[in-house]
């Protein structure tokens, strides 16, 4: 089965580790992630005032790339594209007077009217494939590993667009279950990491990651579940510090849900790119027997 | 904290400004403060953001120019989602934003993130930190 796939500027170049893993496992699973022709930065945030509407030109660029290719359903694996996405798509279907404003601005373009859905690569495992059938496909179970599910804000939030329950998601716990893994519950798994104030105050990071890293660990987990290279850079960049602040913590491991389905599949290791990992998550997994 | 008001201090053309951009009814919130609750940037705000609802919609635009709370917000809608009051603190977070940043007075100028931060942050972190902090 062939799906039309929207990347984004990030999996391109800081989060290789993000996707390669997702298309191979894919492959394997038999779908084939096909990228759309064209495509643009969805622009990362949504806008959310009332007059911005130049802002909503990106996004629904790229879904009309994917109309364009006849098809009626793109994947994103990139947390702000598809959130960007699909609150874009959402407003060109259910507010009349902004698009016909963006149809006829973008006068070179076919119409748009939110005819595409907006999904996440987790969706189609669960909604399409099946925690079931997933877990008859794993080779090497991750047995023993304690992973603690990090959903962030994007997936989850504002509610219209949510992949899953805003107060209590269960995917990412069903999916870590499904490769055999043991899920790891903690209360600060949709709390924000801080996203962009990276950019405008670099130093408050490191205390929004402190409260999601300490109380992961607290409750058991040997590492995180991302499925956001933002969460993935926050979370990630300031350990060094963290474990000469805080007495005892030697840092924590973070993977990307498409690592482990990778691994979790018996594919070859190197389509994981480890190596663009933050802190060194194979000591771990060679504890376990799944790394040479 | 207390507030000085009187009609002298209210600035009306803010809050007709900041309606409009949000597109939200200010008089929708009760105070009860489940935003601030919910807030994981609360700590680090000098305003708490159920105070910027209520300073807000009495037209006290200088006690919100002279607070960080707005660029401390992340847009993590964790207020949004939880609002018993369906009020969407988020957008009403953007039009304050959006006043400043629309008089060219950035609160983040490219020039100066560091240049090897700037090589190694995600596209997404440059992307949306400088959409919602420069002009």
């Amino acid at each position: 089965m062939r799906l039309a796939y929207y990347p984004g500027c990030t999996l391109k170049t800081k989060a290789r580790n993000l996707e390669e893993p997702a298309i191979a496992s894919l492959e394997a699973l038999g779908f084939e992630l096909e990228e759309i022709p064209r495509w643009n930065c969805c622009g990362a945030v949504h806008s959310l005032a009332d007059d911005d509407l130049i802002h909503q030109v990106a996004p629904v660029r790229n879904l009309i790339r994917v109309k364009e290719q006849g098809k009626d359903v793109v994947v994103t694996l990139c947390s702000f594209c598809l959130n960007t996405l699909k609150r874009a798509n959402l407003l060109m279907k259910d507010d009349a007077e902004k698009r016909n404003t963006l149809n006829s601005f973008m006068d070179e373009e076919i119409d748009y009217s939110g005819e595409v859905r907006v999904l996440h690569l987790l969706e189609v495992l669960r909604d399409e494939i099946g925690w079931e059938a997933l877990a008859q496909e794993v080779k090497f179970p991750l047995r023993n590993l304690k992973l603690a599910p990090y959903y962030g804000c994007t997936l989850l939030r504002p509610r219209e667009v949510a992949i899953d329950s805003v107060e209590n998601p269960t995917i990412l716990r069903e999916f870590l279950k499904a490769l055999g893994a043991t899920p790891v519950e903690f209360p600060e798994s949709t709390r924000c990491c801080g996203s962009y104030q990276i950019v405008s105050s670099p130093d408050s990071i490191s205390g929004y990651a402190w409260d999601i890293l300490s109380s992961a660990l607290s409750h058991g987990a040997e590492a995180l579940v991302l499925t956001c290279p933002l969460c993935d850079y926050d979370l990630g960049q300031g350990q060094k510090e963290l474990v000469k602040r805080h007495n005892g913590f030697k840092g924590m491991p973070l993977f990307y849900f498409t690592q482990l389905l990778a691994l979790a599949l018996g594919l070859d290791p190197q389509v994981c790119h480890f190596e663009l990992n933050r802190g060194s998550p194979e000591s771990l997994l060679r504890e376990n027997g799944l790394l040479p | 904290m207390s507030v000085s008001i009187s009609p002298g201090r209210v600035r009306s053309e803010f809050v007709k400004k900041i309606k409009e951009l949000s597109g939200e009814t200010l008089q929708l919130c009760y105070q009860c403060g489940m935003c601030s609750g919910n807030c994981p940037m609360a700590s680090n705000m000098d305003l708490s953001p159920r105070q910027i609802i209520e300073l807000a919609r009495l037209g006290l635009e200088e006690e919100i120019a002279n607070s960080k709370t707005v660029w401390i917000c992340a847009s993590c809608l964790a207020c949004t989602v939880i609002c018993p009051r369906g009020f969407d603190l988020s957008r009403l977070m953007e039009a304050i934003r959006l006043l400043t940043l629309r008089k060219r007075i950035d609160y983040v100028r490219p020039e100066e993130i560091p240049v090897k931060e700037r090589g190694e942050l995600p596209q997404i972190a440059m992307v949306s930190g400088l959409r919602k902090f420069s002009g």
